[in-house]
């Protein structure tokens, strides 16, 4: 654990086009973890839940203006590290987290950091809609309040609007805004998440299997938005579903068991994956 | 970890189209050897045979075709699912080609039976017609075990018998100038020829999709394009500046 | 030889199996729901023969008997110095008008008989002319018809509890006073009427002057103390013990011990009440902070464990989604958890401070039996609360206070409902949906 210094961070030794012998090491990283003018930078971090083990070592940077999907089985850790990314494992006790996370640069587990603005600059979206039992106006508004962003009550107006705007959700409830937002439809409901993340204006929006409980056209909705909003946010999401993974994003990063085995273009790693066991988890040859 | 599917149902699929992709091949190398040896040893009923069993062939390609579709529509494959079922469906196509030019063979091969007999060329084309076929085997086997390099073997082969073309090209030439009655024989034989060396690009362009299939890229070298006839005015043996008979 | 089968049955035996064993098992529904049925009829039973055992004791006692005179109201008598001030009013003679206007309605002649009808009026009827008086001047020198409050044996005789066969020596009233109340009663001037004295009258030795104004007050009072405590404090700790606290040993002895707390005996509460604050902080008895503290205490860990359990039902998704989105720990317990956890926590409250309000046990450790005439006006005064009132009153012997007992217990219930249902329209007001 680094203390809050910025250090420059140490490469790791992944080999880039490996040859048949490196494949069968279970160990090594295979493919592109590093990106020029990254976002967020994590090197060798390593996750316990007491005695357990949830992530070994795994080191990947996140881009700009970037779509990289999480896939791998149940267990394999993928939302664990999502949620390393915003500290949101610091609310289970037993979690312990090591490492060196850093958000342009600076080390977000540093003693003096504290989570609340971290939260704000990213965001979260959860699996199962979850939006605040109050008016839609005050889903998206609640942010932006706490973190004093609005000049005034003007200006707030303006925040959500846009917010909804960018969400796809304005047209629909533009002349309900104080209806409560549980009464919408669930695929309503995870847009007004995404404009509520949207709201404290992020770089970086973290996605939880946010489609798992959404209907197939609802889905498409949401990953249209994704595309949409991919040219200002970068967006990690974790997806149980390898065609979505396929759909929405540009890399695709592949754990197992607690490691990051592979992770590459995903026109590349879903012609043809590098690593063996990537290829028996896409092709359906093991869970 | 295991090489089969979860799905079972899925591995079934998947090797019922291999199966069937398989069996294709071996009745178009039997198309193949049955043409030939029709046309060497001018047997009317092989030729029949073979022109026959064609159909049989392009069954076979149909089916392999809508399995392929209906099991991407279904089950989404990716990675070597996905690029064996692109590969086998160009790969049935190219074997139907091939199964054609076979068929054409065997209908000129009756049609030679009544014209005067050419010596020296079939020996050329059977010979011709073995290395492809030869060549075809290769590149079946080299599907089945996904082996790349036999795949790049039987790519760099073509050439050969692309020299053979060119060969009996000049030869066939110089007979239809020696004596004009051979003309109607010749030109035949010529298109015979020409389909065996279309068949051999096709062989070729079914070892290209084994590499494809087995390694995820498509082999990048050119491909050495060794039939220069439609290419190389000198072939002719004549200077287009001269005139004939001005020797 | 009979073919067992292994493992699962075809579904055709299944079937067959299943059918067969659902006589049976309807049996026992049937069976289970007459158990249930059963025991809520004999629930109800009791419950109705306990609402009209105390409605028939008690609806009576809403009333009491008054005697309505022709008085004269002089001047002269009822205010000597003439300034109508209340030494003044003291000083005279209200209840020689009185009584004037007494023997005048049942013609009272000599020493004896004046003495007789002088005892039919309650002790209280002099106050009443002096109030009277004093509120509206202007009925100096009139002579008006006034209501008085009639002694309780003549009511207890009017309601048939004194005997008329009774022989006189044994009957508390005189046969001169059962002459004077017939002559009354078929003169019209004996009226059966709602009595105020119950409602607004204080603890009083006299039965028909006996109302449970002043512990009505008392109640109010002290379980005005008992909630500015009790809440605040035990929402407080529930936030702490479920969101702040850390998981450890200390924490887990503190719940186990309110846990504990919750059952233990009312009256430990008053003796702790008695030793701390009354013993050692040397406060005064039987006053209802005394009685509002001792209560909180008793009612802590009620409103501790059921707001907790409110708090814990809040789905982690609200909490997940306010932290997601930068809110800081407090911000997320007080802006999200608390609205969602209200509705719990304020059906903890009620059902502590319905428990407060019918408490006698510890408030008698702390002194608040005394018999305070007075209505307290704050906190700091000696009060009584209801249910004590009506423990005292169940022990005197007047049959008028076994009615007014009664209708003392109505009136509790009565508080009860109300401030229940207060309560549900207001956590109804407060239920969100999520």
């Amino acid at each position: 654990m680094e203390d809050g210094k910025m250090v420059e961070p140490q490469k790791v030794d992944a080999p880039v086009r490996p040859d048949i012998d490196l494949a069968k090491l279970p160990n090594a990283t295979i493919g592109d973890i590093y990106v020029e003018n990254p976002r967020m930078t994590a090197r060798h971090v390593r996750v316990n839940y007491g005695d357990k083990t949830a992530i070994e070592d795994v080191s990947l940077d996140i881009g700009g203006s970037e779509v990289i999907s999480f896939i791998g089985p149940s267990g394999c850790g993928k939302s664990t590290f999502l949620r390393c990314l915003n500290r949101m494992n610091d609310t289970i006790k037993t979690c312990k987290v090591s490492g060196d996370i850093r958000l342009n640069g600076g080390d977000i587990y540093a003693p003096d950091v504290d989570v609340v603005p971290l939260r704000a600059r990213v965001g979260m979206v959860f699996q199962k809609p979850n939006p605040f039992p109050k008016s839609i106006f005050d889903n998206v508004a609640y942010g932006p309040k706490i973190h004093g962003l609005a000049d005034n009550t003007g200006h707030l107006k303006q925040i959500v609007q846009e917010a909804l705007e960018r969400a796809g959700l304005w047209s629909e409830v533009h002349n309900r805004l104080d209806d409560p937002g549980t009464g919408l439809s669930g695929g309503q409901q995870q847009r007004l998440c995404i404009a509520r993340a949207i709201a404290v204006s992020p770089e970086i929006i973290l996605m939880d299997e946010p489609c798992s409980a959404l209907d197939p056209i609802a889905t498409a909705r949401i990953e249209q938005l994704i595309h949409e909003l991919s040219s200002e946010y970068s967006i990690v999401i974790v997806t149980h579903s390898l065609q979505q993974a396929a759909r929405v994003s540009k890399r695709t990063a592949y754990f197992h068991l607690g490691r990051l085995v592979e992770v590459g273009l995903t026109d590349k790693l879903f012609m043809k994956p590098q690593h063996e066991m990537t290829n028996n988890y896409i092709t359906g040859r093991f869970g | 970890m295991s090489d089969l599917h979860i799905v079972s149902q899925f591995q079934r699929e998947l090797d019922a189209i291999k199966a069937k992709i398989i069996k294709m091949g071996g009745l178009v190398e039997a198309s193949i050897v049955g043409a030939s040896a029709s046309l060497y040893n001018r047997d009317a009923e092989l030729a029949e045979q073979v022109r026959a069993a064609d159909a049989a062939i392009d069954v076979l390609e149909q089916q392999i075709n809508d399995e392929a579709a209906r099991v991407i529509a279904l089950r989404s494959p990716n990675a070597e699912d996905l690029r064996l079922l692109l590969t086998v469906i160009k790969v049935s196509g190219n074997l139907e080609r091939i199964a054609d030019y076979s068929k054409n063979i065997a209908k000129r091969t009756r049609v030679l039976l009544e014209l005067r007999s050419i010596e020296g060329s079939p020996a050329a084309l059977r010979r011709m017609a073995r290395e492809v076929e030869l060549m075809l085997g290769d590149a079946l086997n080299a599907y089945v075990q996904q082996d790349q390099a036999l795949a790049l073997a039987v790519i760099e082969r073509d050439e050969a018998v692309d020299q053979i073309y060119n060969t009996l090209f000049r030869e066939f030439l110089t007979f239809m100038m020696e004596d004009p009655r051979n003309i109607t024989a010749c030109m035949h034989l010529h298109f015979i020829a020409k389909n065996i060396e279309r068949m051999g690009d096709h062989v070729t362009s079914i070892a290209e999709q084994v590499v494809f299939y087995a390694s995820g890229e498509k082999p990048t070298d050119e491909r050495t394009k060794a039939d220069i006839t439609s290419s190389d005015a000198t072939l002719s043996g004549m200077n287009p500046t001269r005139s004939i008979g001005a020797e | 030889m009979i073919d067992t089968p292994k493992g699962l049955v075809s579904p055709t035996t299944a079937t067959e199996r299943v059918a067969a064993s659902m006589a049976k098992r309807k049996k026992s529904e049937r069976n289970f729901q007459l158990l249930g049925r059963s025991a809520i009829a004999v629930a109800l039973a009791f419950l109705v023969v306990l609402f009209f055992s105390i409605f028939s004791k008690g609806l009576p006692g809403f009333f009491q008997y008054y005697v309505e005179i022709e008085v004269e109201i002089d001047r002269e008598k009822l205010d000597p110095t003439g300034d109508l001030s209340l030494q003044s009013l003291y000083d005279g003679d209200a209840r020689g008008v009185i009584r004037s206007a007494l023997y005048a309605a049942v013609d009272a002649e000599g020493r004896k008989n004046k003495r007789a009808a002088g005892k039919l009026i309650s002790a209280g009827a002099e106050q009443r002319l002096r109030e009277l008086v004093y509120d509206d001047p202007s009925l100096m020198d009139t002579t008006q018809t006034l209501r008085f409050a009639l002694d309780d044996d003549v009511d207890s005789f009017l309601r048939g509890f004194i005997k008329r066969e009774t022989p006189e020596k044994d009957r508390r009233i005189s046969d001169k006073m059962v002459e004077y109340i017939d002559r009354l009663q078929s003169d019209g001037k004996i009226v059966y009427a709602f009595s105020d004295y119950l409602i607004f009258g204080s603890a009083s030795r006299n039965p028909e002057m006996a109302g449970i104004y002043g512990a009505f007050i008392g109640s109010i009072l002290t379980l005005s103390v008992c909630l500015v405590l009790a809440f605040p404090i035990g929402v407080a700790t529930a936030i702490y013990l479920e969101e702040i606290a850390p998981k450890n040993r200390i924490t887990e002895i503190i719940e186990i011990n309110i846990n504990n707390l919750a059952a233990v005996p009312s009256v430990v509460f008053g003796i702790l009440g008695l030793a701390v604050f009354i013993g050692i902080f040397g406060m005064p008895r039987s006053i209802p902070l005394i009685g509002g503290v001792v209560l909180a205490l008793m009612t802590l860990p009620t409103i501790i464990i059921s707001s907790r359990a409110a708090i814990r039902a809040v789905p982690p998704s609200v909490r997940e989604a306010a932290l997601g989105v930068g809110a800081s720990q407090v911000q997320t317990i007080f802006h999200h958890v608390i609205p969602l956890a209200m509705p719990g926590m304020l059906t903890g409250t009620i059902i502590g401070m319905a428990q407060a309000l019918g408490e006698t046990a510890p408030l008698l450790m702390i002194g608040m039996v005394a018999f305070i005439v007075d209505v307290p006006g704050g906190v700091t005064d000696p009060g009584t609360v209801l249910p004590v009132q009506i423990f005292m009153w169940a022990d005197f012997a007047e049959r008028m206070f076994v009615q007014k007992t009664s209708a003392a217990i109505i009136v509790l219930l009565a508080f009860l409902i109300t401030m229940n249902a207060v309560a549900i329209i207001g956590r109804k007001k407060l239920e969100r949906r999520w």
